[in-house]
């Protein structure tokens, strides 16, 4: 390393600093702040309901934060313009929890559209590029004929990385990529996962509950906790650290989460049990 | 008088009015304020809709469907609406015409009513229901989906891809279904009261002849591009903000009808407010014929 390179540190990919977003009266984010570096693989891990989700959508400027900033390269996304976002979103991709694949088209029209609507490509060249991405997550050509209704769940993820990829992004971001899918399936997806990062040598963040997922596919992890559970001035990111020491974290909470063990919450759940049972008495 | 309001204080009643009046100040308020901040987000909406008008024209691969779903598939339930409202008029006009011995001047009262206000209020009515609440039940389960996430996401514009070309569809085929619905109206007219009741056709036609013209085919013509432009807006607006799950979509579904039909009434009145001040600038001698 010159000193040079020294002296001037590449910047980090994505920086978010101070991010809160509320929607109405209820405060989701609280104060948020982390960067990604380029090529690294983030799992944001949390119970449901902590904001990870939102988190993730506030990294690509489709949920506008109260307050902070996303830096994304550099640029500030919470204060461009329609257009200056719109050139922004072309270097991300986005695999949403259920694909979100666009009904009325087929697998291929899908995988086309951010080439048709970006690109000056002829026909025969994008229907190359759908199905050398088809080819990337496993499927055969075929697949692309079909209508997403028709695909398996699996299927549908796999077309949702495939149209994720097709645009060659910086960022990949992942919400939820193996809930709802059969541990031999959710292997799969995390074996693309990792296979896309050493391919394309894409910076990934992957929101998740899937322990496995994120010890096989990250090399960070971060962990958010509600903001209604936690104490005034407490912190959201309750873990950021590498895998390896989730087991270790000094957090009780992160290591209960680990295990998946519910403690000092099976007491909600006794408390429903009472409240519910003297109803039933009453009634 | 103080006397009093110390008595109603310290019975604890004075609190117990404030906290009412509070309470009633904080609910109207917050009524009043997200009614506020509705409108202006629908004007936002629409804003940024004619903003991409402006800017881009969709494809034709894409204008294609939406043109088949809001003309052709409604052109049937439009004719046959069309066909019995005229039918109808004929059955609730003809006994009042026939004791005045009028009845030939049935042709004029059915097809101006049809011209100038059933068939373009018809068409807008029929359109709302079949095309609104799709658009509505559409958008909205493409919101609950995702999928409008996901266009956005793929640095698409949702409104230029999603609403635009609903919006043109309506706004360019409504004219045409209007004429379907005064054309469906007039032969329906015409079926029940010369075939049916065998009023004679010459002085039914000369009557008709006498009292519709051009410029209330036109008018009625001129108003169903604002209803047509109001129900995609509606709709398309109303499935954009659809709530989560399967009650989300059907609520927008019903609530992009409901508005739309409001609207369609009331911009209804105001543009026939606004064409007879408009006839009587242009025609004075018009005002004196009654």
């Amino acid at each position: 390393m010159t000193a040079d390179d020294m002296a001037t540190p590449a910047p980090p990919l994505v920086d978010v600093d101070g991010l809160s977003v509320r929607f109405g009266k209820q405060l989701v984010l609280r104060d948020l702040s982390f960067r990604i570096e380029r090529g690294e693989t983030v799992a944001i891990i949390g119970e449901s309901g902590c904001g990870k989700t939102v988190m993730l959508k506030c990294l690509i400027g489709l949920v506008q934060p109260a307050a902070g900033s996303v830096r994304f390269d550099g640029a500030d996304l919470t204060a461009l313009n329609d257009r200056e976002l719109t050139r922004q979103r072309i270097r991300f991709g986005f695999v949403f929890q259920n694909a979100a694949l666009f009904d009325s088209l087929t697998v291929g029209q899908n995988i086309a559209f951010p080439l048709a609507e970006h690109t000056n490509h002829s026909l025969k060249r994008i229907r190359e590029l759908v199905l050398s991405s088809l080819a990337d997550v496993g499927l055969p050509d075929a697949v692309a004929g079909k209508k997403p209704a028709e695909l398996s769940g699996g299927m549908r993820k796999r077309v949702g990385l495939a149209r994720a990829l097709v645009m060659d992004p910086e960022l990949l971001l992942y919400d939820e990529p193996t809930t709802g899918l059969d541990p031999i399936m959710s292997d799969v997806i995390n074996e693309l996962m990792m296979r896309t990062r050493m391919r394309h040598g894409v910076t990934s963040v992957i929101v998740t509950h899937d322990m496995l997922t994120a010890r096989k596919v990250a090399d960070r992890v971060i962990m958010l906790y509600p903001v209604q559970r936690l104490r005034e001035n407490e912190r959201q990111i309750i873990f950021d650290g590498p895998p390896s020491q989730l087991d270790r974290a000094d957090d009780r909470r992160v290591r209960q989460f680990v295990r998946g063990e519910a403690g000092e919450r099976l007491m909600e759940l006794r408390e429903m049990g009472s409240g519910a049972v003297s109803w039933t008495r009453e009634s | 008088m103080p006397a009093t309001i110390e008595a109603i204080r310290s019975s604890g009643s004075w609190d117990r009015f404030r906290a009412w009046i509070a309470q009633w100040f904080r609910e109207w308020g917050e009524f009043v304020i997200d009614g506020l901040v509705a409108v202006g987000d629908f004007t936002f909406f629409v804003a940024r809709t004619w903003m991409w008008l402006l800017v881009r024209f969709p494809r034709r691969s894409v204008l294609l469907p939406n043109f088949y779903q809001v003309g052709v598939r409604s052109l049937p339930v439009i004719a046959l609406t069309g066909t019995f409202i005229g039918m109808v008029l004929s059955v609730q006009s003809y006994f009042q015409f026939k004791q005045l011995g009028l009845e030939t001047r049935l042709g004029a009262v059915i097809n101006m009513s049809l011209v100038r206000e059933l068939g373009p209020v018809l068409a807008a009515t029929m359109l709302a229901g079949r095309v609104g609440s799709a658009m509505a039940a559409e958008l909205g389960t493409m919101r609950v989906t995702e999928q409008i996430d996901a266009l956005a996401s793929m640095g698409a514009n949702p409104v230029f891809h999603l609403v635009v070309p609903r919006f043109l569809a309506s706004v360019f085929l409504i004219p045409a279904l209007t004429v379907m619905a005064d054309f469906m109206g007039v032969v329906g007219g015409y079926f029940y009261s010369v075939i049916i009741l065998g009023i004679d056709f010459h002085h039914y036609r000369y009557n008709s002849e006498q009292f519709v013209g051009v410029f209330d085919l036109l008018m009625g013509l001129f108003k169903s591009l604002f209803f047509g432009g109001t129900i995609s807006l509606v709709s398309c607006y109303r499935g954009f903000h659809c709530a989560p799950g399967a009650e989300g979509v059907g609520r927008a579904a019903t609530a992009a009808f409901v508005y739309s039909f409001v609207i369609i009434l009331i911009l209804d009145l105001v543009l026939n407010i606004l064409s007879d001040a408009v006839y009587y600038a242009l025609w004075p001698e018009g005002a004196k014929l009654f």
